[in-house]
């Protein structure tokens, strides 16, 4: 197994954490090297924030691949910008409802996931990056959605509300995955 | 054994906390924050001092406090800041007083960038500080290597009484990781290495005992030179005995990578692909890029190895000397470099490697 | 017979190095004799500046780190929180303590650090050879101001106890002088209670001694007291500043 993704977006939208989860659920659940590497810049706030998770059989080279294999994106200048780092027969999951850039190019598979609606449908735009990451597992089935479930209740939220929010904002995410993988297959 | 998923800053911290480090004090700079916002949550815990200092100059100079006291002291910064702390380093190398120290290097020279580089190979090798002394500098390359050296990394300083550095790079500091963290010293076992250091440490003496002196300088000039020549003795001594390198199919390789730290993993990377095409190409990777491993070139067979690829996050190239040093000539060198914060690409390693192979390098 | 004085048995009978008329000896006399008293001797530490103080190194008999110029209050400061049941103090001259070591001095007080401060002031820096130092008098000349401290370009003497004054942490600033023999008495009291209150665990002290340097002055050490007394008491008015 290889894995190179990265995950973009604007700042406040837990981008960062999509990336935390997810090699935090491979580092938990698989014998896989696996390295996180949250992007780093001067902009405390509102700037644009990227991550990298890389995981392999074998040791991890480059933390900060400069081509991936997958790449989700939260907002379009993200698309615009790097869409075209994605390898030929790669995918990129959207955030449809504000990625209106098309990727411009035919040799990568496009996963449409309209997760800020989804979000604000669920009350709360702060879940918006766990239905992504619902999404990805979705269609990807990388790993057991339920240990990415517990990773997802043991980082985040202790309150109770919050449990359930972000347990029905990963279940949609996953539905919605799901339903795009039979759509592509 | 059980695995966490740790930051390389914090699993370092918690690394020196479990290696009986009781004493830190650092100052805030990107890209090495997480490690005294950790201390200062992790030391009360376990009986330690958590100091932020009011600037590098200071923290460094209350590790040298908790170190003359026998405490285990460490402090961590980042390039620019390493130069401010380059005073109290010289300090604890003339003074003999042990000490660890992290750099998570970042662009330079000057304030440069945030971002991950190696730009200061020269300070951590040849001068951390006035007065030519010399420290055991480690160059982990993962999160797990980097735990591994800094609980090392007190003993050799308590064994020389010297600093040691932990050289990583903003790479180093910020990614995650799975790691396997070692076990923790128990109170007794710390308090017990803290009357190890009874003899010379300025704990308070009475007059009938040898008391504590923590000189770093002397006044005659003879006491100093020999001083000095003793000092060089243990530093001659770490290149028979405590280099560490990890050195990859060097007996029938054509083309020998050099790197240190993030370049090095991801040299390795390259070199994998390199292998699978049928490629020969070694590599030599420092672990202690002080002493070097001058020795595992003479592993090389010049008789089909056509070049030495020195890969460095570092514009100029910085270990390049030590390379050139310990080839003697025996054949060509070439580089492959990044700088201001940008990461070397396997692929551009991998291109590199095929020009050499080719025979097509441009000089 | 009776001895009624003897020398303390914290000066190791190493020959001082200090010039004829300096104040230096006196001080470490003192402080060696409240330590005797307070029989602390045998667990205290001192952290020396760089400067002349740096002759006393060989001379005294409890432990001694030397610390790097003007830093002397952060290595207290990470030694006595690393080893609370150790006295610790830190013996600084101005150009340490005041102007290289202004931020370190700051700090440490601000922190209330549970350690003691013997601040020599002279106005002149010593062992390298009469420079301007941060309380050098206005119209006092030294060897970079040779026509004397002009405040249009350097700027006017740093009064210290004052300056700490102004911070809420510390718990006792007295500046004192060894001009006289009363004075001697008084600066000794002031040792005393600077320690004591490290022992009572109160916080940080700092007793700034005003004393003279007939070497860089350029005048006798008789001269040098009068000029002490007419000139730097003037500036640097004696007493007790803050005592919690």
């Amino acid at each position: 197994m290889e894995l190179n993704l990265m995950v973009a977006g604007f700042g406040g939208q837990g981008v960062m954490m999509i990336g935390k989860l997810l090699s935090q659920a491979i580092c938990d659940s698989t014998d896989y090297h696996v390295t996180f590497y949250p992007s780093y810049g001067a902009q405390q706030r509102g700037g644009t924030a990227n991550c990298y998770v890389v995981a392999a059989d074998d040791a991890v080279g480059s933390p900060k691949p400069s081509i991936v294999d997958q790449l989700i994106v939260m907002n379009d200048v993200s698309m615009v910008k790097f869409s075209p780092n994605v390898k030929s027969g790669g995918i990129i999951f959207t955030n449809s409802s504000l990625v209106k850039s098309g990727a411009g190019r035919e040799d990568v598979t496009i996963v449409p996931i309209p997760v800020t609606e989804i979000a604000m449908e669920l009350g709360s735009l702060k879940v918006l990056n766990i239905v992504m990451l619902g999404a990805y597992i979705g269609y990807t089935n990388l790993i057991d959605e339920d240990l990415v479930l517990d990773c997802i209740l043991r980082l985040l939220g202790k309150k109770p509300e919050f449990i359930e929010l972000n347990k029905t904002a990963f279940a949609k995410g996953l539905a919605e995955g799901r339903k795009a993988k039979a759509a592509h297959t | 054994m059980k695995k966490v998923f740790m930051k390389g800053c914090e699993a370092i911290a918690e690394a020196a906390v479990r290696a009986g480090a009781r004493f830190y004090a650092g100052y805030p700079i990107t890209p090495q924050n997480e490690i005294p916002e950790y201390m200062s949550r992790r030391m009360p815990q376990v009986g330690g001092v958590f100091l932020q200092g009011e600037s590098e100059i200071a923290s460094v100079t209350m590790v040298y406090g908790a170190g003359a006291g026998g405490t285990r002291a460490m402090t961590s910064s980042s390039s620019v800041g390493i130069s401010l702390k380059s005073e109290g380093i010289s300090y604890c190398a003339g003074a003999r007083v042990p000490m660890v120290y992290v750099n998570m290097q970042r662009g330079g020279p000057g304030v440069g960038t945030i971002q991950a580089a190696q730009q200061d190979y020269f300070q951590a090798t040849r001068a951390s500080g006035n007065g030519g002394f010399k420290m055991i500098v480690l160059a982990p390359a993962t999160v797990q290597e980097a735990v591994d050296m800094t609980y090392r990394a007190f003993d050799l300083a308590e064994r020389d009484r010297n600093p040691v550095l932990i050289l990583g790079d903003g790479v180093l500091g910020t990614i995650m990781e799975p790691v396997v963290l070692p076990e923790m010293k128990s109170d007794e076992e710390v308090a017990a290495l803290k009357q190890k250091n009874r003899d010379w440490a300025i704990v308070g003496h009475s007059r009938e005992e040898k008391r504590g002196f923590i000189d770093p300088g002397y006044w005659s000039t003879d006491m100093q030179e020999a001083h000095c020549v003793s000092l060089n003795e243990m530093y001659e001594r770490w290149q028979r005995e405590d280099v560490q390198v990890e050195e990859l199919y060097l007996e029938d390789a054509e083309l020998v990578f050099v790197a240190y730290g993030t370049s090095a993993r991801i040299a390795k990377s390259a070199l994998k692909l390199l292998r699978a095409e049928g490629h020969r190409v070694g590599m030599i990777r420092p672990l202690t890029v002080s002493p070097f491993p001058a020795a595992s070139f003479d592993k090389i067979d010049y008789a089909r190895c056509k070049c030495v690829l020195d890969i460095e996050m570092s514009i100029p190239a910085q270990m390049i000397y030590d390379v050139e040093l310990a080839l003697r000539e025996r054949c060509a060198v070439e580089t492959c470099l990044r700088s201001g914060g940008n990461l070397i690409e396997r692929d551009d390693v991998v291109k590199k490697a095929h020009e050499i192979l080719k025979g097509g390098v441009e000089r | 017979m009776n001895a009624v004085y003897t020398r303390t048995k914290t000066l190791n009978g190493n020959l001082l190095g200090f010039c004829p008329g300096c104040m230096h000896g006196t001080v470490f006399k003192l402080i060696g004799e409240v330590l005797e008293e307070l029989n602390i001797d045998g667990r205290t530490a001192c952290i020396l500046g760089i400067g002349c103080c740096g002759l006393a190194q060989e001379v005294v008999s409890y432990d001694l780190a030397t610390a790097p110029h003007g830093r002397a209050c952060a290595v207290a400061s990470g030694l006595k929180r690393s080893n609370p049941d150790t006295v610790v103090f830190t013996y600084q001259g101005d150009g340490d303590l005041a102007s290289i070591g202004l931020a370190e001095t700051l700090h440490a007080a601000n922190r209330g650090e549970n350690i003691t401060t013997i601040f020599i002031n002279n106005g002149i820096y010593g062992m390298t050879g009469g420079q301007m130092a941060p309380t050098t008098l206005v119209g006092m000349k030294a060897t970079t101001a040779p026509d004397g401290r002009d405040p249009g370009l350097h700027g006017y003497p740093l009064h210290m106890c004052e300056i700490l004054n102004q911070l809420t942490a510390p718990v006792y600033l007295e500046r004192v002088s060894c001009n006289n023999p009363a004075n001697v008495r008084k600066t000794k009291n002031a040792i005393r209670k600077a320690f004591q209150n490290q022992l009572d665990g109160k916080g940080y002290s700092m007793v700034e001694v005003v004393t003279s340097c007939p070497t860089n002055w350029g005048l006798s050490p008789e001269k040098s007291l009068q000029f002490l007394e007419d000139n730097m008491l003037r500036e640097f008015p004696l007493g007790v500043l803050r005592d919690r």
